[in-house]
């Protein structure tokens, strides 16, 4: 099919990656975006199938195929450079023998618009590959300030979360991660010791030399609690002056009994503060969670609770294991929560 | 107010006077906030507010500083993302130009909760336009006029200038186009280098 000299501009313009075709598939005619594609020197008068390859539909692989696909999609990619591929669609001259076709990068535009250097006045004035590749780089500017701001959103979560779980006076875990952490040893089945220590005679410390000492008595128990555990155990501030420790996989009770001796005997040495000296012990009980057949938090807390003031009862600077015999006294007595606020 | 309008004025002031200044006006403004986050919203009256202070800071009126965002919004080094943005809308200033009307949509078909002003462009004789701005952000056509003024500069066009007024939310500019292409311009090529 030959262009008629007149038409040449307006097919050039409105159509710049055309290439009309003669009957035996010689090309008469190109676009001029075609001719940007390093393909050869002399695009016209070679044949159509020597510098492109249908690679959809199969089977089309001569000059009569190529015509009878007559409006049908095409996938065609450039003999010399098979990464380059085209979309196409070839139209056969109604009248005259040969056809017209048009072709585009497809999805490929992006990586063409690179590889060739292409500039707007490639494309037909009304195509919409500009607004396309606006849309393409406006998108992943939006998505890049997203993505940055997940990332901001997400460290700052981190660091709220620490916090959430944290004592701000002496840095160890609050009772908020106690029990988040309580919770999950026992879904998980993992078997573990809590133990629940309180300091004697701290009111006095508060009272005679101000909180200031309070504070650092508080943070010298953190720090000898911390000091005497390993890195798989968890130490929590939960109180005032009430601690617990949770020390997982089970530990020999003779190793808890132990690490209660070693933390109360250095305890009882007293605690220099600005030319002062601040006394106090501690009390400890626990309990285990394989003493129970179903073991829950709260029972747990309480028995080691028990099990803690026992250890004040037998005078202080003790520790206890949680039995059930505890209980039968403590159900005997009925009075321990009175008794508590009087020793403690 | 948009996130990235704060951003952009934060990310002004942090670039052309560096972040001290940056927390003078967050201090003179009396707002809580001292970073903004693009991809969020924010109250209205904060931007008025750090807008007031920074024109206090600078000791410059409030029209000059909002040309000066403009300016920076496409010009500078650290905003090659809009700069290429906007060189997408025409092969010349002119066509550009001719495309302002576009923007408010352009704007959202990116950021689609982002409402930029309404453009109306009115072409007279002989090189010489008139651009109705209408939005709900008094000052806005300053912006407008700095991005023109940069955008000229960027496509090589020799242009003149002027804020012609308010009129009930509606601010005038007047364009005049001297030449179309009177220097090089800066390169634009539709494919970015890639890493950019």
């Amino acid at each position: 099919m030959q262009i008629p000299t007149s038409l040449i501009p307006t097919f050039n313009k409105l159509l710049p990656m055309h290439l009309s075709l003669s009957g035996n598939g010689e090309i008469l005619h190109t676009g001029p975006t075609l001719e940007k594609l390093n393909i050869c020197t002399n695009i016209c008068g070679q044949n159509f199938l020597d510098l492109f390859t249908v690679s959809r539909p199969r089977n089309i692989k001569t000059i009569d195929a190529l015509f009878a696909s007559n409006g049908r999609n095409l996938h065609l990619h450039l003999r010399n450079d098979e990464t380059v591929k085209l979309k196409g669609v070839i139209i056969p001259d109604a009248d005259d023998d040969g056809g017209l076709i048009n072709l585009s990068f497809g999805i490929g535009v992006i990586k063409a618009v690179t590889t060739f250097g292409l500039t707007s006045a490639d494309f037909a004035p009304n195509d919409l590959t500009i607004e396309m590749l606006y849309l393409i780089e406006a998108k992943s500017a939006a998505m890049d300030e997203s993505r940055k701001l997940n990332r901001r959103l997400q460290s700052a979560r981190i660091v709220a979360e620490e916090k959430a779980f944290t004592d701000g006076l002496t840095g160890l875990k609050n009772r908020r991660a106690m029990d988040d952490l309580l919770k999950q040893l026992i879904d998980k089945g993992i078997p573990f010791a809590l133990m629940h220590l309180d300091l004697d005679y701290f009111k006095a410390v508060n009272d005679t030399l101000g909180h200031a000492a309070g504070d650092h008595v508080l943070n010298r128990v953190a720090k000898i609690l911390s000091e005497e555990t390993r890195d798989s155990d968890t130490v929590a501030r939960v109180g005032g002056d009430e601690f617990v420790v949770i020390l997982p996989k089970n530990p020999p009770i003779e190793k808890i009994e132990l690490f209660a001796n070693r933390i109360i005997k250095r305890l009882q040495q007293p605690i220099p503060f600005k030319g002062d000296f601040c006394h106090v012990s501690v009390s400890a009980g626990t309990t285990i969670s394989n003493f129970y057949t179903k073991p829950d938090v709260d029972q747990m807390l309480l028995d080691a609770d028990l099990a803690l003031y026992a250890s004040k009862h037998k005078g202080r600077a003790a520790h206890t294991l949680y039995t059930g015999d505890l209980r039968k006294n403590e159900t005997a007595g009925s009075e321990t929560e009175a008794s508590h606020q009087k020793i403690a | 107010m948009h996130g990235l309008i704060n951003c952009a004025l934060e990310r002004f002031v942090r670039d052309t006077y560096g972040s001290p200044i940056w927390a003078d006006v967050i201090r003179a403004s009396n707002i809580e906030i001292d970073t903004f986050e693009a991809m969020l919203s924010y109250k209205n009256n904060i931007t008025f507010q750090i807008l007031t202070a920074l024109s206090q800071t600078l000791e410059k009126p409030p029209g000059e500083v909002l040309e000066d965002i403009g300016m920076y919004l496409v010009s500078h080094s650290n905003n090659e993302a809009l700069r290429r943005l906007m060189r997408f809308s025409g092969v010349t200033f002119e066509d550009f130009l001719y495309s302002l009307d576009d923007l408010h949509d352009r704007a959202r078909l990116a950021v689609p909760d982002l409402t930029l002003p309404d453009l109306e462009l009115l072409e007279e004789v002989g090189g010489q336009f008139e651009l109705l701005v209408r939005a709900n952000m008094p000052g806005i056509g300053f912006v407008l006029m700095g991005v023109l003024r940069a955008m000229a500069d960027d496509y090589g066009a020799l242009v003149f200038l002027e804020h012609k007024g308010n009129v009930a939310n509606c601010e005038k500019l007047s364009i005049s186009l001297l030449e179309n292409s009177f220097s090089e311009g800066r390169e634009f090529h539709l494919g970015r280098a890639v890493g950019e």
